[in-house]
């Protein structure tokens, strides 16, 4: 029969139900005997369920595994306080009477029973007793008008309050005298089981021990009380007993000292257990360690594709997939047994064969239909790849196996993006697929070649980066012609396998490109070395930098990262409309892999004379700064004559802070200007306008001048009384003495222009990981928050009470994914 | 202020069948909005609201007017 659960009622345990539940009453400290056997009545007592294999539960006969374990209850010598309960306690002291033990209000002057707490009534309304006055001392202490109130007195008052009254203040869960425990329960040993050291030692879980302690200060508080010992004696053991229940319960109360290990080490207590990020919760419910995963350090390959995974042999062979033994698959089984790629035989009856040399002979005799067969991975299989943190669906995607020498995952370095990973020491997570289904799911809906565009902006997340792309500039910008030789010692450079078009004597870089391009691709946009000319003149653009592609063929512009880079292709988002996902995968490939075979056979260098300028420009750069921190010290002479204009909102020193701020970056980006106009053409130039690396900012830094240093975005204000360092006098205003650096990182900088860049320096590295560390939390409340929200057929967005979020998905309806940058495919 | 317009019972029907959902689980609005005061509604009715909307241009949406 079927019934449904109405609801659940959480209650305190009472001393009935600590009884009735416990299969063992607790009456020694001891845990073992002389000969290593638990003591019956100790918190090991074996009627408390079991936890050595082989053995069974005196209490209930199950086995290890069956059997859930069984309470056992302690009766205490002296009620102690349940700390948990000590804030509802506390207010429960303060509205009820302390002789009659009614609600300090009548039912009909229809208070708050909030109210009553905050400012409780001197008198009871029913007895006319007055009422002391209640205070609490945390952690555990109540007073009752200065004099301390024991456990017993607390607890008695408790029992004197009516049910009527409490439900009146709506006090739920039972009695309120159970938050004053009598009886302890002691949990069942499968809570908290031992471990059996390798040298034969027991190790007891840290609830033992506190257990241990809990019965031990009960038994000497009873002894000493028994035999009439004086008062002093009898409150220290009640304290410690106190102390003990208290910690046994949570160990991480202020005002408490942490109980401690031999070793030192604070002992876990129940709510430590359960608290946090590895606590029971959020450590072993929803998160769990899986089999079948492998982890180990990332390293690039650029000769795999894009949604392969390098796996080394040794994962490899630790990994295994259950193959069932079929008249289909019966060749594989056999080969993969002869070939040791197979871990273990299953017979139909459930045995489990581990298969090595000796046994495989007759393993391959014996094996039949349905068996199933644990093999290896091999090259092809489809497996799941992660990085942490997983804050986007593209964290984990599905990879191809290749099955490699050496200890890494090699991955393609164009897959980087979606990951956010590098190789600087990056360790991934890989999980081999157990089941038919889950392969082939993954293998659509996951594979990488299936999610190159971001469910996010709608542009590609997997381009190419770095050398790629100023590779790929650099072909297809060279005015060079390749004849068929050269241009197939390019292609075969890169791995391609294509055939060159009969009939043509010379290939140009453009040509060599469109070999890679697909034959139904249009588009016309700027590339990233578009100079925003005020008019443009399209084709006839003298820096090359409109891209025309007309069936596939690239007629005029510059391939660069706004053609083919992640998060910018625009040449990958196009495709992604016209062909299918695999021609894009392939075209990212080779790209690349062109790219870098080119620029392999052009030669690629920069250094750092390649940012010399001449005197004459070194000169008018020096004029323009000189300028500039003129400008900034008229400024502070205004300033100081009180002359200055006053901006919005903002005091005098302000308003000067941000005018200085304002004039010397106008300087500095003059200086960009004259730079940006003077440089000579060198691969630093080509790395900045292709769009590879580098921006006019780091140029102009390092050739010119770097610039003001900022802290909080701004002037450098913090150090000495009135001036930032000693080589400033108090009150210096000037640009010098608040972080501004003159000159650029190839001249010399001086010991402060250099201390200002240490500084912004640092302040950039204290930021980078604040923001992580808080823009992670946010990401973690935004997905508990928003995880059950679902997108329905009729394109509404509904949470889980099919309350309706929106009425269409994203007001548009648009699936990112399926779009070019949030516009539907034309 | 974006376009509020009071739908009529049939109106009121489709968008519920449309999006197969009851009054309770679509979104409220209060009779005592300040836009609720410049209409004649009264709980219960279904009130269309057209905004201009970053992605589509024009985006509709559903208020139920509660007490």
């Amino acid at each position: 029969m079927v019934s449904r659960i109405k609801g659940i009622e959480f209650k305190m345990l009472d001393p009935e139900m600590i009884k009735s539940l416990a299969a063992v009453r607790i009456v020694t400290s001891d845990l073992y005997d002389v000969d290593g056997y638990p003591v019956e009545g100790g918190v090991m007592d074996p009627r408390l369920g079991v936890i050595d294999p082989g053995l069974h539960c005196r209490t209930c006969g199950s086995g290890i595994g069956d059997c859930p374990g069984h309470f056992g209850y302690l009766e205490l010598a002296k009620p102690v306080i349940n700390i948990l309960y000590t804030k509802a306690i506390y207010k429960l002291l303060k509205i009820t009477c302390s002789k009659c033990g009614r609600v300090l209000s009548k039912p009909e002057d229809n208070k708050k029973s909030k109210d009553l707490s905050r400012n409780p009534p001197g008198k009871c309304p029913y007895c006319g007793q007055e009422q002391g006055k209640i205070k609490f001392l945390k952690p555990n202490t109540f007073y009752e008008d200065k004099e301390e109130m024991s456990p017993e007195h607390i607890r008695e008052w408790f029992e004197r309050i009516p049910d009527d009254d409490l439900k009146r203040i709506n006090f739920k869960g039972g009695r309120p005298e159970s938050m004053i425990l009598t009886l302890f329960p002691v949990s069942p040993v499968t809570t908290r089981p031992s471990i059996t050291l390798e040298s034969g030692e027991k190790s007891e879980d840290d609830l033992t021990h506190k257990l241990v302690d809990i019965v031990r200060i009960n038994q000497s508080l009873r002894e000493n009380m028994d035999i009439g010992a004086p008062d002093f004696i009898i409150n220290d053991l009640w304290e410690l007993l106190q102390y003990h229940v208290t910690t046994y319960f949570d160990n991480e109360l202020t005002g408490i000292p942490q109980a401690r290990h031999r070793s030192g080490r604070p002992l876990k207590g129940m709510i430590q257990r359960m608290k946090g990020k590895e606590g029971r919760i959020r450590g072993n419910l929803l998160g769990k360690r899986v089999n079948f995963s492998a982890r180990t350090v990332i390293s690039p390959d650029p000769r795999i594709s894009i949604n392969e995974v390098g796996v080394p042999d040794i994962v490899a062979k630790e990994l295994t997939i259950e193959v069932p033994v079929t008249k289909l698959s019966m060749n594989e089984v056999k080969e993969a047994i002869k070939r040791d790629r197979a871990n273990y035989a299953k017979r139909p009856d459930g045995r489990r064969i581990k298969i090595s040399s000796e046994n495989k002979e007759e393993i391959l005799e014996n094996i039949a239909e349905g068996w199933v067969i644990d093999r290896q991975l091999k090259d092809g299989d489809m497996v799941l790849f992660n990085r942490q943190p997983s804050l986007h669906r593209p964290s984990i995607m599905a990879h191809k196996v290749r099955v490699m020498p050496h200890k890494t995952f090699r991955i393609s370095p164009q897959v980087c993006p979606p990951y956010n990973a590098d190789f600087d020491g990056d360790e991934m997570n890989l999980h081999a697929l157990q089941t038919e289904e889950a392969r082939v799911e993954a293998a659509e809906l996951i594979n990488v070649k299936n999610n190159l565009i971001s469910p996010r902006f709608g542009g590609p997340l997997i381009g190419l980066d770095l050398d790629q792309i100023s590779g790929v500039y650099l072909l297809t910008r060279s005015k060079k012609k390749f004849n068929r030789k050269e241009t197939s010692a390019i292609l075969s450079k890169a791995g391609i396998k294509i055939d060159l078009p009969d009939g043509v004597a010379e290939f140009t870089g453009k040509e060599i490109f469109s070999l890679l391009l697909p034959k139904e691709l249009n588009m016309e946009f700027k590339s990233t070395s578009c100079r925003q000319c005020d008019s443009c003149i399209k084709e006839k653009c003298e820096y090359d930098s409109w891209v025309k592609i007309k069936n596939g063929k690239l007629l005029t512009g510059t391939i660069d990262a706004a053609a083919v880079g992640a998060f910018k292709g625009k040449i990958i988002s196009r495709m992604h409309g016209l062909v299918d996902t695999d021609t894009i995968r392939k075209f990212i490939d080779n790209a690349g892999r062109l790219g870098v075979a080119f620029m392999g056979q052009r030669g690629f260098s920069i250094g750092i004379s390649d940012l010399d300028l001449k005197d004459d420009i070194m000169e008018q750069i020096g004029k323009r700064i000189v300028k500039a921190e003129k400008e900034s010290n008229a400024l502070i002479e205004k300033y100081n004559n009180k002359e200055l204009e006053i901006l919005p909102g903002m005091t005098a020193s302000e308003s000067l802070e941000t005018r200085i701020l304002n004039v010397l970056a106008e300087g500095l980006n003059s200086t960009s200007e004259i730079v940006k106009e003077h440089v000579k053409d060198s691969d630093f130039i080509v790395m900045v306008n292709s769009g590879s690396k580098g921006s006019l900012v780091n140029l102009t830094q390092m050739a010119a001048c770097v610039g003001q240093e900022a802290i909080l975005g701004q002037r450098i204000k913090r150090g000495y009384y009135n001036r930032t360092l000693p080589h400033f006098r108090q009150g210096d205003l000037s640009a010098a003495g608040h972080g501004f650096v003159r000159k650029g990182f190839k001249q010399e900088l001086s010991p402060t222009e250099l201390f200002w860049n240490i500084m912004n320096g640092r302040e950039g590295l204290m930021d980078k990981s604040l923001r992580t560390r808080k823009s992670g939390y946010m990401q973690r409340r935004l997905v508990n928050a928003l995880q059950d929200l679902r997108v329905t057929p009729s394109l509404a967005v509904k949470n889980s009470n099919g309350h309706i979020i929106q009425f269409v998905a994203g007001e548009d309806g648009v699936d990112p994914s399926k779009s070019e940058w949030g516009d539907v495919h034309e | 202020m974006p376009k509020h317009e009071i739908l009529s019972d049939k109106e009121k029907k489709e968008v519920m069948a449309k999006f197969d959902v009851n009054e309770s689980q679509l979104p409220k609005i209060s009779i005592s909005d300040p836009v609720m005061e410049t209409m004649d509604a009264s709980p219960g009715d279904i009130v269309r609201i057209t905004r201009n909307s970053k992605t589509a241009g024009k985006a509709v949406y559903y208020r139920v007017v509660v007490k």
